[in-house]
């Protein structure tokens, strides 16, 4: 048994291109499920009854279910019901929809936590609705609840690598294409495993010295 | 070209859901077992063994579970086994599950006060006794709740062993919708038989994890 290390770093080009997309999709997704995240936890804790319910159907159906079925239902079912997209598109929808129905309930467990006495005293010093949710209940909740949304955005990246299987061209797309090139499997598993270790701790560092600074304030 | 009823559809793929619940199962139970052995492993031996467990930990959270079914179906190739896609889906599961429970495991006997330890030991309770006696009854009230919740993570796992080309239910699900050219119904009833067997799950989880903090208060 000996193994090639080199054979598939000669393709380095594809790896990097490969870790752009993983990075590229992962950074959409969550912005965008970030949103997604923010308005259900809204829409969960203060909503009206039947918005309360969809948005808990919705958390529910997806937190429920494997990632890769959402992908496959979104990208193989829907077009079958008048949908179509890209790879790429259908990539970013159902990673920002599981995303975002993970971290609504993530952020709703943070504005849950708000002290009453606060919203009180911002509603006594005339702020309206929004501008209570906004500067006064939600920069607190997501300080509180950060560590776990790192964590949720990073198990979001890893489960990316599923979306190779609708051929879009991730990191472990990458790998597979230089394994059925070469044969090196093994190897080009390996480097692509160490790659997705590498990016989960670097995003990892990243959004934690990025939250304090863009999000939450200090 | 033959024509599908739903029925027909429905009758498969609850013949595949069979396969996810049996490496549901197995994963569960094997990746138990592993994870309380590194969990004794961690509390008994010395701090470079604790550091090496540590990192098999982050080894398997910090890479993907669809990458660690391929390591595992080309890697044990490697050492001249001849492997099936069970064999790699089984390895890996169970490694992968062992590492998230003994992780959360290790948390609910960090939680203990240490003064449980000191007092049992004074009273000359060895390592054992100590666990079965004093440690563990405690442990095990804080830890049903978050092991019952990841065994959903584990039913959700198992459609990754779908890819190295496992007959389960989500592989099932690909194989009749490019049969039936009718994937938005074959999809949608594959996710609501995953929902079917997680949503239970979670539920059970909830309610275990209020009645411990009603037990609290």
């Amino acid at each position: 048994m000996e193994f090639d290390f080199g054979a598939v770093l000669v393709d380095w080009r594809l790896l990097a291109k490969g870790i752009g997309w993983t990075v590229g999709l992962t950074a959409i997704a969550t912005l965008i499920g970030m949103v997604v995240g923010v308005a259900c936890a809204w829409a969960r804790s203060s909503g009206p009854a039947w918005l309360r319910w969809g948005v808990g159907t919705y958390v529910e159906l997806i937190r429920n279910t494997p990632f890769i079925v959402q992908l496959f239902f979104i990208f193989f079912g829907l077009p079958a019901a008048g949908v179509k997209l890209t790879p790429e598109t259908a990539a970013v929808i159902a990673m920002v929809a599981n995303l975002g129905a993970y971290a609504t309930e993530i952020i709703r467990a943070g504005i849950e936590a708000t002290p009453r006495g606060q919203i009180e005293a911002a509603v006594s010093l005339a702020l309206n609705k929004v501008q209570v949710f906004t500067r006064v209940v939600l920069p607190p909740a997501l300080k509180k609840v950060w560590p776990a949304m790192v964590s949720q955005i990073i198990i979001v990246m890893l489960g990316s690598a599923v979306c190779s299987q609708i051929s879009v061209e991730d990191l472990s797309y990458a790998a597979n294409l230089i394994q059925s090139r070469n044969f090196r499997a093994f190897e080009a598993f390996i480097i692509a495993t160490v790659l997705y270790l590498a990016l989960s701790v670097g995003l990892r560092r990243l959004l934690n010295w990025a939250g304090p600074r863009w999000f939450f304030g200090r | 070209m033959n024509d599908f009823s739903l029925w027909d559809i429905l009758r498969n793929l609850l013949m595949a859901l069979r396969w996810t619940v049996a490496l549901s199962v197995i994963a569960f139970v094997g990746g138990g077992v592993v994870g309380a052995l590194l969990l004794f492993l961690r509390l008994r031996a010395g701090k470079a063994l604790d550091r090496a467990i540590g990192t098999y930990v982050q080894l398997f959270q910090g890479t993907p579970l669809l990458m660690q079914l391929f390591l595992a179906y080309f890697g044990i190739a490697l050492l001249g086994v001849e492997v099936s896609a069970w064999t790699a889906a089984t390895v890996a599961l169970t490694l992968y599950t062992s590492a998230y429970l003994t992780e959360i495991w290790r948390g609910c006997v960090a939680s203990i006060p240490k003064g449980q330890w000191e007092a049992s030991g004074s009273l000359a309770l060895g390592f054992g006794e100590q666990m079965r006696h004093v440690i563990l009854p405690q442990a095990l009230k804080i830890a049903t709740a978050p092991t019952v919740g990841f065994l959903v993570q584990v039913v959700k796992g198992t459609a990754l062993a779908s890819v190295i080309g496992f007959v389960e239910l989500t592989k099932a699900g690909s194989m009749i919708s490019n049969a039936t050219f009718q994937p938005f119904v074959v999809f949608s009833c594959v996710a609501l038989m995953y929902f079917a067997l997680c949503f239970p799950i979670s539920l059970y989880a909830r309610h275990l994890e209020r009645k411990i903090h009603v037990h609290r208060r």
